[in-house]
Parts: C-alpha cells; sequence; structure tokens
C-alpha cells in the first residue's frame, strides 16, 4: 500500500478490513487478518456466537488416520472430488484436504471438547461418500463447539490493541470491532470497480452508515430460505451474496442445491437429523408392505425393507448425500413406500439401544441430534426409529471465487487471487463461496471448506491490501457519500410502500416462492417444471414491487422493511438456481433431471448421466435486469483423472420386495 | 379439547416507554411451535379485535434450540420459542403469553440486547490463549472423563434463561451470572486453559463475581441445556476460596 502508515490515516483513523459475517468462515479471517496485523471491523446480522454454523451436527473431516486404515489427505482430496462428480476446481479441494488435519489439531488446541479415543487422541466418526472413520466430533453439536472455539478467540482480539507500523499502542482501537445486528445494505464499489468498503444497516434503529475497508469479506452463508422451509436458520436468506451479484459479482454453479436425506417433516424448518446418526450405525428402511401403517417400532425385523443397504452393499446408508436423497425420494414417492402411512421412511437407531451400555454410548456420540428429534417430533427416538424425509440442506453454488494453484498442486500461499470475487477487493469465504464441493458436497466437508476458506482469504486480502495503489481510507468522500445516499434512497423506497397500491405481504409472497422451489427445483428436476418455475419467478418479481412495508416506524427495530430487501434478493437467487438446472442438461451429482438417468432409460442414447463432453463446465451468473445471463468456464482438473462416479449399485430387479406379512 | 386456533397475547414495546398487550388468533396445526405462531402473525398481522396491526419482531435463527436467540418469557417462564411446542403450552386452546426477557434493555418488541452477557465472557477471558492459528501439532490429550465433564459445560448458549431467573442478576448489580462460572470451569480443566486459570479465577473473585451468588438454584432448574451450573459455582467456589487462601503464596 502506498501510503506512510498502513495502519494509520493522517487524520489518526485505522485503517480496518471489513469482514461480514460471523460464522466459521467469518471468524476465521477475522483470526488470520488479525495475526497479519490488519484491524478488522466484523458486521453481522446476529450476535456471531448465534450464527448458523452453530448448527452443524455431525462433525469435521480430517484425514489423520487414528484408526490406522491407511486413510491419507489424498484420499480425502480423491473422494471430495469424486462425492462432487468431478465438478470442482481440484485446486482448492486439494488444497483443502491437505490442510484438514492442521485445522482440526488447531481447534483441538482451541479447546474445542472433541470426543476422544481411550488413549486421550481425538476420534473419528464415518460419513458418507468415504469407507474410513475420518470425521472429528464434539458430541453431535460440533458445529457449535467449533462456532464458539473461533468466537472466543475472536472476542480475545476484540481486547487486544491496534498497534501502528512502529508497534505503538492506539490508544482506545482493539484489533476487532464488532457490529451485531447490523445487515448488509450495499457494497462501495468505485469508478474502477473496486470494492472500498460497504453500507451498513443498524437492524436496532434503522441507521445506516460507511464502512470503508481496506479489503471486504462476504462471509454470509447459504441461502436456504430461498426454498421456504430447509435444514438452513432461517436468516439464511442469502441477501448479500445477491447484493454483491446485483453490484456484478458473479455467482457459480447455482443449480447445485444440496438435498440432504434425513431430515424432521415440520411447519416452520425441517430439522435435520444429522448423517453422522446412519456413521454411528443408524439404518434407514421402510415396510416392506406398502398398506403398513404401524409404528415402526412394532414391525419385526423380517418384514423391513433396508433399502440403501440392499442397493449398496459396500457404502450401504452412507452413501453421498445426493444417492440417498434420490433413492429414499424414488421408494417413498415413486415405489410408494412410507412410513406410519406418511410420506417418509424410517431412520433407526434402536438397534443400538437394546442394551444400556449401547444406549449409552449413542447417547455419548449422538444425544445433540436426538435430543432434537424428541423435542420437535415428540418422540423417543431411542426405542422409536423416527421418521425422515429428504430436506434442501446447503448450497454448493456461490460467489464465484478465484485460486492460484502452486506447484504441488495446493493453493499458493498469500496470494491474493485466492477466494478473490470477480469483484477486485472483495473476497468470499465459507458457504457463500462456490469453490470446494462440486455438484455434491461430502458430509462434514463444509465445516471444514469454512475454516479453510477463512484460512486462504485472511492472507489473500493482506495481500491484496499489501499490493494496492491506494487505501480506501484515503480516498475523499464522495464516493462513500454517494454510496450512502444510495442505500438511504433504497431502504426509504421500501419503508415508504405503505399505500393501498401495496397490496401484496411479503411473507406471504416469501412462502409461494419457497414451496414452488421446495416442489420443482430439489431432488428431481423436469424441463417443462422449470419452465414453469421461470416463468413464476418472473411474475413473482412483478408482484414483489407491490410488496408493502408492513411496519412504519422508523428509528427503530423494523423486521418488516429490512425483509423486503432480503425477499428481493431470494427471487434474484431464485431465477440464478431455477436457470442453472434448465439450462444444465445432465446429471451430475445434485443436479438430477430423470430423462438423461441411464438406469431409467437404458435404451435412449440422451440418457447419458454425467455428460463430460458438454458439461463438465462450471455456471456462471452475472446480472442483468431481465435476469440472470449464463455463461460458462471449463473446470480446473488438472490433477485427478476423470472417473466413473461409483459406489456399487447393484442392478436390482425392478420388481420392489413383496410383503412377507399379511397386508393390514 | 383443543380449538383450531391458537391464542397469543403478546406484549408489545420501543425501547423507551409504555407497553401495550396485543392477542392474536393463528390457525393451529400440529407440532407448531410458538415461532410458526409468530409467522402467522406476519402473513396476516390482524389482532383478535380485527384492528390491523404490524408484525411483531422477535429474535430467532437456529429453530432447533442450539443458538439461543428466541429466548422470551413464554406464559412467565424464559425459554426458547422454537422448542415451546404449542400442543404442551395450551392443550386446550388456552392463551399463550410472550413477553421479553427482563434483565436486558428491551429493543423491541420481544427482542432485547444481551450485550452484557457477552460482555461477561471477557472480563473472564473465556478462552484459550492459543499462541496462533498456524500449525503447531496435535492439541494436548484429553481423558474421556474430562471431556464429559467440558462437553455439557460448552453448550451454553448465552441464551439468558439462567439469568432471567437469577434473583440477583440485575440492573443495580454487576452480578456476571452463573452461566460465565461455569464456562470459566470449562476453561480451566482445559490442558492448556489451566495455565490462565489464575487469572480467570481473580476475575469470579472480583466485583459481579461469585460471591454476588444468592444460591437461589433457578439456574439449574431453568437451563435448557441441563448444564450443572450449580455444581461448576462449588466447584469453582472451592477454587476461588483455595486461592484465596493460597493465592499469595502462588503468586510468588
Ligand atoms: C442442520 C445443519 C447441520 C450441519 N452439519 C454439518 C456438519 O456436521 N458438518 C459440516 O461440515 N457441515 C455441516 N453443515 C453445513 C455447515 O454448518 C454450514 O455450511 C456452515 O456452517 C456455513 O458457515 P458459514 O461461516 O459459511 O456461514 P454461517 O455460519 O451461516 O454464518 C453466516 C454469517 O453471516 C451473517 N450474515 C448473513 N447474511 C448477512 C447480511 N445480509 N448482513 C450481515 N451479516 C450477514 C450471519 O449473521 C452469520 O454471522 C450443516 C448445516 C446444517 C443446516
Amino acid at each position: 500500500m502506498a501510503a506512510k502508515s498502513s495502519i494509520l490515516t493522517q487524520s489518526g483513523t485505522v485503517r480496518r478490513a471489513i469482514v461480514v459475517g460471523g460464522g466459521l468462515g467469518g471468524l476465521m479471517t477475522v483470526i488470520k487478518l488479525c495475526e497479519a496485523g490488519i484491524p478488522v471491523d466484523i458486521l453481522s446480522l446476529v450476535p456471531v456466537k448465534r450464527s448458523h454454523s452453530a448448527c452443524a451436527q455431525g462433525g469435521i473431516n480430517a484425514s489423520v488416520n487414528i484408526k490406522g486404515e491407511g486413510d491419507s489427505p489424498e484420499t480425502h482430496f480423491f473422494e471430495t472430488v469424486k462425492g462432487g462428480d468431478f465438478l470442482a476446481n481440484q485446486p482448492p479441494a486439494k488444497g483443502m484436504a491437505y490442510a484438514a488435519p492442521g485445522i482440526v489439531f488447531m481447534l483441538d488446541r482451541m479447546g474445542v471438547p472433541f470426543n476422544r479415543t481411550p488413549e486421550g487422541n481425538l476420534d473419528f466418526r464415518r460419513f458418507g461418500g468415504t469407507l474410513f472413520h475420518r470425521t472429528a466430533f464434539a458430541g453431535a453439536t460440533t458445529g457449535q463447539q467449533l462456532l464458539y472455539a473461533l468466537d472466543e478467540q475472536v472476542r480475545r482480539w476484540e481486547t487486544i490493541d491496534v498497534e501502528d507500523d512502529k508497534g505503538v499502542t492506539i490508544p482506545g482501537e482493539k484489533m476487532v470491532r464488532k457490529f451485531e445486528y447490523w445487515d448488509l445494505a450495499s457494497l462501495v464499489i468505485d469508478d474502477e470497480g473496486v470494492c472500498r468498503g460497504v453500507i451498513g444497516q443498524d437492524l436496532k434503529n434503522g441507521e445506516l452508515r460507511v464502512f470503508r475497508g481496506d479489503a471486504v469479506c462476504l462471509a454470509t452463508g447459504g441461502p436456504g430460505m430461498v426454498f421456504g422451509r430447509s435444514t438452513n436458520s432461517v436468516i439464511n436468506t442469502g441477501s448479500a451474496a445477491a447484493i454483491a451479484y446485483r453490484q456484478g459479482a458473479t455467482y457459480a454453479n447455482g443449480e447445485f442445491i444440496q438435498v440432504h436425506p434425513t431430515a424432521i417433516p415440520g411447519t416452520d424448518k425441517l430439522r435435520l437429523i444429522s448423517e453422522s446418526v446412519r456413521g454411528e450405525g443408524g439404518r434407514v428402511w421402510v415396510p416392506k408392505d406398502r398398506n403398513d401403517k404401524r409404528p415402526g417400532a412394532q414391525i419385526p425385523e423380517g418384514e423391513r425393507y433396508y433399502f440403501l443397504e440392499e442397493r449398496y452393499p459396500k457404502y450401504k446408508n452412507l452413501v453421498p448425500r445426493d444417492i440417498a436423497s434420490r433413492e429414499i425420494f424414488r421408494t417413498v414417492v415413486h415405489e410408494g413406500f412410507s412410513a406410519e402411512g406418511q410420506r417418509a421412511a424410517f431412520l433407526d437407531v434402536t438397534h443400538l439401544c437394546k442394551t444400556p451400555s449401547g444406549k449409552a454410548a449413542v447417547r455419548k456420540k449422538l444425544e445433540g441430534v436426538l435430543e432434537i428429534y424428541e423435542k420437535f417430533a415428540g418422540q423417543d427416538p431411542y426405542d422409536n426409529p423416527m421418521k425422515i424425509f429428504p430436506a434442501v440442506h446447503y448450497s454448493m453454488g456461490g460467489l464465484w471465487c478465484d485460486f492460484e494453484k502452486a506447484e504441488d498442486g495446493t493453493l499458493k500461499a498469500q496470494s491474493a487471487r485466492n477466494q478473490a470475487t470477480s469483484i477486485p477487493g472483495l473476497y468470499a469465504s465459507g458457504e457463500v463461496d462456490y469453490q470446494y464441493h462440486g455438484a455434491n458436497r461430502l458430509g462434514a466437508n463444509s465445516l471444514l471448506s469454512c475454516i479453510y476458506g477463512g484460512m486462504v482469504t485472511g492472507p489473500a486480502m493482506a495481500a491484496w491490501r499489501e499490493g494496492a495503489a491506494k487505501s480506501a481510507f484515503d480516498y475523499g468522500s464522495a464516493l462513500f457519500d454517494k454510496a450512502l445516499a444510495k442505500a438511504k434512497a433504497e431502504h426509504e423506497a421500501f419503508a415508504s410502500r405503505t399505500g393501498s397500491e401495496f397490496d401484496v405481504n411479503p411473507y406471504q409472497l416469501h412462502d409461494e416462492l419457497g414451496d414452488m422451489m421446495l416442489n420443482k427445483v430439489t431432488v428431481e428436476r423436469h424441463n417443462a417444471e422449470l419452465d414453469e418455475v421461470l416463468g413464476k419467478i418472473a411474475e413473482m418479481k412483478q408482484r414483489f414491487k407491490r410488496a408493502a412495508a408492513l411496519d412504519r416506524a422508523s428509528g427503530t427495530m423494523n423486521q418488516p422493511v429490512v425483509f423486503l430487501r432480503h425477499l428481493q434478493g431470494m427471487l434474484d437467487l431464485a431465477h440464478i438456481i431455477t436457470k442453472g438446472a434448465r439450462e444444465r442438461e445432465e446429471c451430475r451429482g445434485a443436479h438430477y433431471k430423470p430423462v438423461y438417468d441411464p438406469e431409467l432409460h437404458p435404451n435412449d442414447p440422451k440418457a447419458v448421466g454425467r455428460d463430460d463432453q458438454n458439461w463438465l463446465k462450471t455456471t456462471l451468473a452475472t446480472y442483468t435486469p431481465e435476469g440472470p445471463a449464463l455463461s460458462y468456464e471449463p473446470v480446473d482438473v488438472s490433477l485427478l483423472k476423470l472417473a466413473v462416479r461409483d459406489y456399487g449399485k447393484v442392478k436390482k430387479p425392478a420388481e420392489a420386495p413383496k410383503a412377507d406379512a399379511n397386508a393390514r | 379439547m383443543a380449538t383450531d386456533t391458537v391464542t397469543l397475547k403478546i406484549k408489545r414495546g420501543e425501547a423507551k416507554g409504555a407497553s401495550t398487550w396485543e392477542e392474536f388468533k393463528v390457525p393451529r396445526k400440529p407440532m407448531m411451535n410458538v415461532i410458526s405462531c409468530l409467522m402467522e402473525v406476519q402473513k396476516r398481522p390482524v389482532t383478535t379485535d380485527n384492528k390491523s396491526t404490524t408484525p411483531v419482531n422477535w429474535d430467532c435463527s437456529c429453530l432447533e434450540e442450539v443458538c439461543g436467540a428466541c429466548t422470551m418469557v413464554i406464559n412467565g417462564r424464559a425459554r426458547q420459542a422454537c422448542s415451546a411446542l404449542v400442543h404442551e403450552l395450551s392443550p386446550n386452546g388456552e392463551a399463550i403469553t410472550l413477553e421479553p426477557m427482563t434483565k436486558f434493555p428491551r429493543v423491541r418488541d420481544l427482542v432485547v440486547d444481551r450485550q452484557r452477557m457477552f460482555d461477561s465472557l471477557v472480563k473472564t477471558k473465556a478462552w484459550i490463549n492459543v499462541d496462533g492459528s498456524h500449525q503447531l501439532g496435535a492439541g494436548p490429550r484429553v481423558s474421556q472423563e474430562d471431556q464429559e465433564v467440558m462437553y455439557p459445560l460448552s453448550r451454553c448458549m448465552t441464551c439468558g434463561c439462567c439469568v432471567e431467573s437469577c434473583p440477583n442478576y440485575n440492573e443495580r448489580s454487576d452480578f456476571m451470572g452463573p452461566q460465565v462460572i461455569s464456562l470459566a470451569r470449562m476453561y480451566n480443566m482445559h490442558p492448556s486453559g489451566k495455565m490462565q486459570a489464575g487469572a480467570r479465577l481473580d476475575a469470579i473473585m472480583g466485583e459481579g463475581g461469585i460471591s454476588d451468588c444468592g444460591k437461589a438454584q433457578n439456574c439449574v432448574q431453568v437451563c435448557p441445556k441441563g448444564i450443572p451450573l450449580t455444581e461448576s459455582i462449588s466447584v469453582m467456589g472451592r477454587e476461588t476460596f483455595k486461592r484465596a487462601l493460597f493465592g499469595w503464596l502462588l503468586k510468588g
């Protein structure tokens, strides 16, 4: 940076970087920035300790090979890429797999109470898409414990004074300032297209203000709320990513939405029952008799159809999520099986709980998840098979990011290109990026990619800041005043939607959007339906113009008006997701069009499944007022050979099992 | 018998000024929780007496009782709204009352500012003093036995149920509350956290510390995560006692 002091302006303002979002991705970025000596402002919708990362249950992957099974980072890398159906750029995935053991050790040093082996080492369990014990865990609330560990480290940085270039303490200035209950209103982008800061809005009183930043990171998580109900926290609207997209950032692979196989059906939220339940021996089944409505516990062993185990004898219940979700969907929706007569399958741990010691062991490892079932479904899962159905869970797609490959095939350390979005000076880390998981994410790889993303983003932002010709803090105020005025005008336009012409309730509109996306753009996708959805989205965008500000209050918290901003973003993201899905004519990972499934259409030459010849490419969406413009770029497949994504499915007779028992 | 609607009585208001009560009726559905009732109010913000009003402001995030955000006083008791199930609160159609927590400044309606709880975590240095996030090899070994004590303590969501129920936690006192003491116990057990155990004990022995606990034992009864708060207080009580007696020796 050209300025005299990299820390202070002439008038004594501290030159800070900005991180929007304080989940794992954001907090790790903050820690790395602080360690590089760069003071940070964090903005977050909620106190960072309440971020969505707290929800993660099952664990975090690292090939430490504690069990002596011969696992290695190279295998982890391969399985990540294979799990993602070869759509992930390979250098970032390799960097992540190789960094994983160090990341888990760091978390352990930060005091995460991971479960232990008798010798006091970290314990590891199995997760989907691998045959190795690779997942470290803290009970079944691992995300909460990891989030708290990083939150604590950042809180410590909140107490540490900023020092200038000579090591002199600057009175009253701490390395981290937190702005909690703040919403991103817009980015500040200069005439050269460089991001110089953000406009934030204080949710407690509606105030909009400028934050200048020498490098900005969005670590704002996923967009689950686009689907109305999902396993996500309700704050996961994707609004920040949508704002960046509107302001010119490229959004990549939006159509790749992970549907998790096992969630509790519900009216406000589809609560997850973690894959770790299957990792610890949980089994998925339906009654063999399609008319059997008895409670799961009353159905004898011989009358149960363990369809995943039968179809995938090697991986059994731990096939990757896209596959498990499709199998459950197919079995329940198309083949007509059910659990207690409902649109669901059973997920069962009761066989592990027959003895007191077995039950205690399950409790130690899974209590956090099983208590969710107990509390929210009102049934004891230690004695009753749980009823589950697939639910939207995770977005592989997100803001497009760059990377720089090193000679060893991983990421080049300290490169300013890593995790850089298409807007210079703007970075992304965590679920909001698209970088690591290709077409489908393996379980327990997200906590890892969030933290690894943060570890890479911090140094990348430091490098960018170092190399920038001018600091955001050395600009006159005109650029920022203009951005602030625009954000105020936008807010005002929302807040003043109070006349009778604003006859649309935004929450109802969101419900409608969510239901439609959930029904038509998840497990199975059909072009005719996608066309219909695209039409409806256009129509909903029109109706959004009539969406009312349900609350006129100003100078105080006003959630309904802020929601309009988020709903606008969700409509944009729904458009990106659906258009990406409509255009991609193949089956790859989570993106599945039955017409291209060779299993369903063995004699159709067009049904090729994954189509590497035409579709081994990343979808890029850019904003236009009419909707997303799509283009494509090649995937970096320089490290691993393309392979068939095979999990040993046995060819089954098309006929599903007949009931042994009489129909009831 | 249950009716086909749920009645909510909600205490509303701004940061300053008086509160008002509004009553809503929303359609009843199976396995409904308080959050889904509030979501219905958003979709149709009309009171029972047919007055159109504003949607209620409330805090929430995870909806599965791990983030702590949606804590409010429900039928007189502080708890998370997400795990407050309608059929349990109102088996026969009784009205459900919702109020903001009283120990924190109100932001609006059911939203309060719990910053004070986070500030207490600073006072007790509720973290491990790691040398950095760079690679330093595996962490210290921990026995299964110790992990089984620490893990439940680590599940504190800073939700505020314990301090809401604590007679000694209020505007007039500096008491930091049981949750902070319990977390300090956890860090003091950790093999490297132990190295700063003294500093944490000093904080707990200082103003607003453990001596402000009146042993009402309400906290442990309301903690949604079943954290053994009173056990932590007595463990830390012994530790601070030892430090008070022998601390000058240790300080050297
Ligand atoms: C139920 C569940 C269980 C899971 N279990 C696992 C697991 O076992 N293993 C695994 O690897 N992964 C798991 N995942 C996935 C994983 O938890 C998430 O992908 C990950 O936590 C995302 O972290 P993040 O840092 O990107 O974002 P988040 O944790 O979502 O944080 C986003 C942050 O951004 C802030 N923010 C968002 N929007 C704005 C805005 N507009 N303005 C200002 N601030 C904003 C929020 O306040 C928050 O601080 C699970 C996910 C779910 C839903």
